[in-house]
């Protein structure tokens, strides 16, 4: 019994000569709380609404649970769907709309009231039963649309960039709010978003989708860590991390030396298959750099040191962006992220370190360089 | 100093002038009109005020009681048949098929023409004893009718008139049932709602908003219909078709008693303004306002 596990199989979709979907093979397991995210027309709600049966499949089968479920339609999947737009009845009370679907069912009344309550309970709904959609707040109407859900105690939840409505403070309470929400149903869950913030702070695992193709499946602090290629490098991580072009000029057994602009670069690394003279990518998270004195604990193995010149500077109160020039490691500006608020004058010089450890390598064809050596030390 | 306000009026004034020569002047004429005898033969200073005397008149007027039930029974038929013709067209409009753009204005054209005159006198010729209809009817097997000769059958042939005309309304309804977002049809299908229950559940709810201008609009256009009664029947068989406006038309013009024609055009119109405050004092029971899709923190 795989009750609450997804299945996809060499899914496709065209929509008439644009193929939107490309061949996609994914396991959810039960219980899971996976995020489709990627960048506008990757094909993430796509791909949601080929599992939810709003869309059938060019190509391809999906499987829930046990059952093959490919054509079957959407009331008889064991789904339930969140919108972006909560698409409420606006013309329903809330406890009509919740228990809209149990009505078609054709469950009794008095099942129907107690089923609506209990979610209501789960969701501090309660007060509001009686009242009509547009008498409701935009969290509030995001409960009731996950209270519709509820109710159909499905076997699949599916979240269609359920928060994108809502403004930034009630976004991160919502999100709090799923959160919890999947702790306490324990239900497979499958959300949709092109935050990344929001990926990485409720997924169990993130699938990262580009162009209708799945870049990179993993835990979010895997695809952070270790991003498979230079796009999901590139989408995992805000502010995004910096690349910088250079040449491979020697590979050892442990290590890869690249030449950027000015400075060359030992990356460990093992098992890198580049040849020297390869172009090759170096990423480094924001975060990543340091600025002010290299801690004594490093050894020079690991932590190096360029001059930067201050060409922007965003102060988020708690941490700081510096837009640096490193002419040494590139000829554009790189972003860097310093905690707290540290003075920084536009146009002044600056000391800045990096951890060798943590710079990302990706060869011509932008996947990921080796095993990193220092895997370890990184996760530490 | 140059003054903006004279500029202002200048902008409105053939507006105003309009208004005030088409709308205002006979409007008050008429309701003055309506308490003399005045014929329009005569000078208008010999007419005689009567005071209710033409409207005391209308209590005991058969033809004016005849007309007018022809007029309700003429409003009752046509205003539901052509809004439920009207939706249905629309929502098959609202299929996205392949050309449904054509189709719209294939259908739409020629609708629109059904209130003028040419489409009336064409009428009569579709419906006449050798007409296209009787000629379809006797190439398929069937008797001739007589359209316009048989009392019910002559009502029915002006409330088809008026039923050919959906083409405004159903744009009306092509609109609004646009407006009601798809993600409510998808939200519906999971939770299991079939075409037939999502149309009655969510669309027609949901459209009632539009339904109801539709509404309005039938009523008060449908109490008024003259040109297919005029032109197709004379108001004939028997009176059978003998709608208020072509009384009205037909006292004023016909018999020159346009007192007493100024006087029916006050009744039709308390009566198209009864069954307006009507629909709208029901409008809260059936109505259903407020599909803002914004955030109403």
């Amino acid at each position: 019994m795989a009750k609450g596990r997804v299945l996809l199989r060499g899914v496709t979709k065209c929509f008439g000569a644009v193929d939107v979907i490309k061949g996609v093979d994914l396991e959810i397991a039960p219980g899971e709380l996976t995020v489709f995210v990627g960048p506008s027309g990757c094909g993430k709600s796509t791909l949601l609404r080929l599992v939810s049966g709003l869309e059938l499949p060019t190509g391809g089968s999906i499987m829930i649970g046990d059952r093959d479920v490919t054509l079957v339609h959407p009331s008889e999947r064991g789904i339930a769907m969140v919108f972006q737009s909560y698409a409420l009845y606006p013309h329903m009370s809330v406890a009509e709309n919740m228990g809209f679907g149990l009505k078609i069912a054709g469950l009794p009344k008095p099942l129907i009231k107690e089923k609506v309550a209990k979610a209501a309970e789960i969701l501090q709904l309660t007060p509001l039963l009686d009242r009509k959609p547009r008498a409701l707040s935009g969290g509030q109407r995001q409960r009731v649309a996950i209270g519709r859900c509820i109710v159909r105690e499905p076997e699949v939840f599916l979240f269609d960039e359920p928060l994108s409505n809502l403004d930034a403070a009630l976004r991160g309470q919502m999100r709090v709010e799923i959160a919890r929400l999947h702790a306490k149903l324990g239900a497979t869950m499958i959300y949709v978003t092109h935050d990344q913030v929001e990926a990485m702070t409720l997924a169990t695992r993130i699938v990262v989708l580009n162009a209708g193709r799945i870049e990179q499946i993993g835990a979010p602090i895997e695809l952070y860590r270790h991003p498979a290629n230079l796009f999901v490098a590139g989408f995992i991580g805000s502010p995004a991390m910096n690349f910088m072009d250079g040449i491979v000029e020697a590979v050892e057994t442990n290590s890869v030396s690249v030449r950027l602009n000015g400075a060359t670069l030992r990356l460990p690394r093992h098992d890198a298959a580049v040849k020297p003279g390869a172009k090759v990518t170096v990423g480094i998270r924001p975060e990543h750099f340091r600025v002010g004195p290299t801690p004594a604990d490093m050894d020079d193995d690991q932590a190096v040191e360029f001059d930067a010149i201050i060409d922007l500077v965003e102060r988020l109160g708690g941490e700081t962006l510096a837009h640096l020039r490193m002419p040494s490691l590139s000829d554009g500006v790189l972003v860097v992220k310093i905690s707290g608020d540290v003075p920084l004058r536009i146009g002044t010089g600056l000391r800045v370190g990096i951890r060798l450890a943590q710079c990302h390598l990706f060869d011509a064809d932008g996947r990921a360089v080796g095993e990193p050596a220092a895997r370890a030390v990184v996760a530490a | 100093m140059y003054d903006n306000r004279v500029s202002g009026y200048l902008y409105i004034a053939p507006f105003l002038i309009g208004l005030a020569t088409f709308t205002l002047f006979p409007f008050l004429a008429s309701f003055l009109l309506s308490f003399s005898d005045y014929q329009l033969q005569d000078p208008v200073e010999q007419a005689r005020f009567l005071g209710l005397g033409n409207y005391t008149q209308m209590a005991g007027d058969d033809t004016f009681h005849g007309s007018l039930g022809v007029t309700f029974l003429y409003v009752f038929i046509t205003v539901p048949l052509k809004l439920a013709f009207a939706l249905f067209i629309a929502f098959v409009l609202n299929f996205k098929l392949r050309g449904i753009g054509f189709f719209r204005t294939a259908y739409y054209v020629p609708s629109i023409l059904g209130g003028s005159v040419a489409i009336a006198v064409l009428w009569r010729y579709v419906f006449a004893g050798d007409g296209l209809i009787n000629q379809v009817l006797v190439w398929a097997g069937g008797e001739p009718l007589n359209w316009l000769g048989e009392p019910a059958y002559a009502l029915f042939t002006v409330v088809l008139l008026r039923l050919w005309q959906f083409g405004s309304a159903m744009v009306v309804f092509l609109a609004g049932l646009q407006n009601i977002p798809t993600d409510l049809y998808e939200a519906a299908t999971i939770d299991g709602a079939g075409k037939a229950r999502i149309f009655f559940t969510i669309t027609l709810p949901l459209l009632t908003p539009v339904i109801f201008f539709n509404f309005i609009m039938q009523i008060v256009q449908a109490f008024q219909e003259f040109n297919g009664p005029y032109i197709i029947t004379g108001g004939g068989p028997l009176k059978s078709t003998y709608l208020l406006p072509l009384m009205i038309y037909e006292e004023a013009f016909k018999y020159f008693n346009v007192g007493y024609a100024a006087a029916l055009s006050w009744v039709l119109f308390l009566i198209i303004a009864l069954f307006t405050i009507i629909a709208f004092a029901s409008a809260k029971y059936w109505v259903f306002y407020g599909n803002e899709r914004e955030d109403g923190e």
